[in-house]
């Protein structure tokens, strides 16, 4: 499954048109221990580049942006007990929450993982 | 979410500093050992090594060791230095003995805090420290307002080491030499050691609530020292994120959020610095309005808040009775210690009592708050006469 990566660090994977949303590896490690997610709601709709989440981390809070426009499924409710996994597993369990895609196209605007790993090397 | 991850992590800025970030002496040593260096203060410092919660709970249970060479030292010295300083100060130095350490307040006319310091007395003068994001303020500030009879010396070839923990003084004591043996040194009192061999002032005093020393050196020593002390089996080192957690679990305020120019020192809640003479004498600066505000009470309180839930508030966010806005956040965050949310706050001066049930809005969530007695951990200070 094809996933692309935003410039401020968000990831999605897309499955025909539902995708799984959530934050890189590189940007939980400059949160650093995060303590709170706050996950949107299902049923929300989401315009690209609105904030869906915020991660709290023992620093500061940061939203999450959406990186395509859409509709949320479910939040990640594991995260309700265990944020720490974004920590752990920012690319994997940690993931944020679930939407379908409104528009396919607004995929072409991101990066891919070799582009977001030149991307992430420069800063 | 590129908002915290590309901004430098201080909201502070002073004109005087020069353009940049500048490097400390121990700026090698940090980056070496993993630190994630970040600006603040005009310095490149490490937020963090290993992790803040980590960090936090290592120096909770065992030694930390802080660089804080961004802190401003200062020596102040010449004839009339002490009637001097007591003018410009709300402090008691007639009983600061030889040694002792003092907490005290830099204030404007108008009784407003400017900064927060400690202020020693050593041999023919006086030692303080003072904030880093302040010092050339503060500088500028006591060049105008001490007699010219009175030396300013900023000692900015001197590094500032500070080491904290349950066990920091086993951690400490096998590498120091000195008159007197470490372990004697009691909460707020300092002396003259050798450390590896080089000359340092300790006190055991610090910003966590923990027992600890904090340590001034030559800056060029500072490596040394600093791998000498990081070499004890008990002691790692600690970032300033942690710092900030830790400080504020101790319920200690930090300068720029929840004290700043707009606060007097009794809703600040530190007129406990201020002793019965001064209070009665007055003569230091800004002394109408703070013994205004001690007799009559002042209008708002810094409090301490409890927050349910894992949602921290941060600077800024407003605190509410009901729907009334009462009150506003100047720090908080998730406490590793008690596993929850914890903030400081000024809250109107009738609602700020201990039990009181309050909200915060943070991004129009309204989260369940208490206020509760600070610290919210214990402190675990080496108190004279303890054990």
């Amino acid at each position: 499954m094809p996933r692309y990566f935003t410039k401020d660090h968000e990831w999605i994977e897309v499955e025909g048109d539902a995708a799984t949303v959530g934050i890189t590896d590189y940007a939980q490690s400059q949160l650093g221990d995060i303590t709170f997610v706050e996950l949107p709601q299902a049923g929300a709709s989401v315009g690209k580049g609105d904030s869906c989440s915020v991660v709290d981390s023992v620093k500061a809070a940061s939203d999450v942006y959406a990186p395509v426009s859409g509709s949320v499924t479910e939040g990640n409710a594991v995260l309700e007990d265990q944020p720490e996994l974004v920590n752990t597993a920012a690319e994997a369990e940690g993931w944020l929450w679930r939407m379908t895609l409104a528009d396919a196209g607004e995929l072409a605007d991101l990066m891919d993982e070799d582009a977001y790993k030149a991307y992430v090397a420069e800063l | 979410m590129s908002d915290l991850i590309n901004s430098p992590e201080t909201d502070f800025e002073d004109p005087d500093v020069p353009a940049g970030p500048l490097e400390l002496p121990l700026d090698a040593w940090h980056r070496v050992r993993g630190g994630r260096m970040v600006e603040f203060a005009g310095y490149w410092m490490p937020v963090q090594y290993e992790g803040i919660i980590a960090e936090h709970l290592w120096t909770r249970t065992s030694a930390g060791l802080f660089d804080v060479s961004h802190m401003g030292q200062l020596y102040i010295s010449g004839e009339g230095v002490e009637a001097a300083l007591e003018a410009a100060l709300p402090i008691d130095l007639a009983t600061l003995p030889l040694g002792g350490v003092r907490y005290s307040l830099l204030l404007d006319e108008t009784g407003g805090i400017l900064d927060d310091l400690m202020v020693t007395r050593w041999g023919t003068g006086f030692y303080l420290v003072v904030n880093g994001a302040t010092k050339w303020d503060d500088l500028a500030h006591l060049r105008e307002i001490l007699p010219d009879a009175v030396t300013i010396n900023h000692l900015d070839d001197s590094a500032l080491l500070a080491l904290q923990g349950p066990k920091a003084a086993k951690a400490l004591a096998p590498l120091v030499t000195g008159e007197q043996a470490l372990e004697s040194l009691s909460f707020m009192r300092g002396a003259a050691f050798k450390l590896g061999g080089v000359d340092a002032w300790i006190s055991r005093s610090g910003y966590t609530g923990e027992d600890g020393f904090e340590i001034s050196i030559p800056a060029e020593s500072a490596a040394a020292v600093a791998d000498l002390i990081a070499g004890q089996a008990d002691v790692k080192p600690i970032g300033l994120g942690a710092r900030d957690s830790l400080r504020l679990e101790a319920g200690l305020p930090l300068y720029g959020h929840d004290m700043t120019a707009d606060n007097e020192p009794v809703e600040a809640g530190l007129s406990f610095g201020i002793n019965k003479r001064r209070r009665s004498e007055g003569g230091f600066p800004g002394a109408d309005r703070m013994i205004e505000a001690l007799m009559e009470g002042p209008a708002r309180r810094r409090v301490g808040l409890s927050i349910e839930g894992r949602m921290a508030a941060r600077e800024g966010a407003v605190v509410l009775l009901g729907e009334n806005p009462v009150g506003v956040v100047t720090s908080g965050g998730f406490s590793p210690s008690l596993e929850r949310p914890i903030a400081m706050a000024y809250v109107e001066a009738a609602h700020a009592v201990p039990g009181t049930n309050l909200f915060i809005d943070v991004r129009g969530r309204k989260l369940n708050a208490t206020i509760v007695p600070m610290p919210f951990v214990p402190h675990r200070y080496h108190r004279k006469g303890a054990a």
